[in-house]
């Protein structure tokens, strides 16, 4: 069950990724972020099972930090729709060479 | 019984990740992700992670999605969605990368001697069995873990005065 879970989170991960590659709207860039996130935690939680309890408290740690960044980057997600009306990345190149 | 139900969860996790991935409507797509989070939560049941699977319902299906669902309504993007997925080569890219991506990560977590740990499982049944579920993951918390644990909340108290702030509309 270990090798599949790993298999699995590997999965997810990818998933994630495409998602950010593919997608353009900000909040679902900011959900698949989420996503690889949580396939970061199946892959601890899995080898938990292996290495000891140490697993499944650095779960912990990573949800902490996945709701502080969630809170502070629907926040920015807020602000920026108030200063250009929409969420699409495509209008946000300021940044792009 | 127990093998059944982890390929049954562990589809409906890809399913509700692809199906996130490709929506066009933002709250189907979130609907998809809280689908992902709850079969995550069962195969934390079914790997013998209860209290991690208990908290991954309350937190992440429970606070963060509505957190999300709050913005997607409060920014009205329910309804006027035009869809936002890239065209062509972008496809072909994301997917490439993503299965690129997969792929190394299941080579490096597969292969033979990846993982030198052994006995984790025992040790954390005995955990439970002499302290519950709770204080199975408690003691080390608060015994080895104290000052991560600490500083955890001074980043809560960060992230909660940087959303309000930014979110804001004068400072």
């Amino acid at each position: 069950m270990l090798t599949r879970s790993l298999v699995l989170s590997a999965i997810l991960f990818g998933l994630g990724v495409a998602g950010v590659v593919v997608r353009r709207n900000a909040i679902i860039l900011f959900m698949c972020i989420e996503l690889m996130l949580n396939a970061v935690n199946l892959a601890f939680v899995a080898l938990s099972r292996a290495a000891g309890i140490e697993g499944q408290i650095f779960v912990f740690f990573v949800m902490t930090v996945a709701a502080a960044e969630a809170a502070v980057g629907l926040a920015i997600i807020i602000s920026i729709f108030r200063h250009a009306e929409t969420v699409d990345m495509k209008n946000f190149n300021l940044l792009r060479w | 019984m127990s093998d059944l139900l982890w390929w049954v969860f562990a589809s409906l996790a890809i399913g509700g990740g692809l199906g996130m991935v490709t929506r066009k409507n933002p709250i189907a797509s979130l609907l998809f992700l809280v689908l992902t989070f709850f079969s995550l939560a069962a195969l934390y049941v079914l790997l013998g992670a209860h209290f991690i699977a208990a908290i991954q319902v309350i937190v992440y299906a429970g606070a963060i999605m509505v957190l999300f669902l709050f913005v997607i309504m409060l920014l009205n993007l329910g309804h006027d969605y035009r869809p936002d997925v890239r065209g062509g080569a972008w496809i072909v890219a994301g997917f490439a990368t993503a299965g690129l991506t997969g792929w190394l990560l299941t080579r490096v977590l597969t292969t033979e001697g990846a993982v030198v740990a052994q006995g984790g499982e025992l040790e954390i049944a005995a955990a439970v069995r002499e302290w519950n579920a709770v204080g199975a993951i408690a003691l080390p918390l608060f015994r080895d873990y104290l000052v991560p644990f600490e500083l955890t909340s001074v980043l809560l108290l960060v992230a909660i005065i940087g959303a309000v702030l930014l979110a804001k509309r004068r400072v």
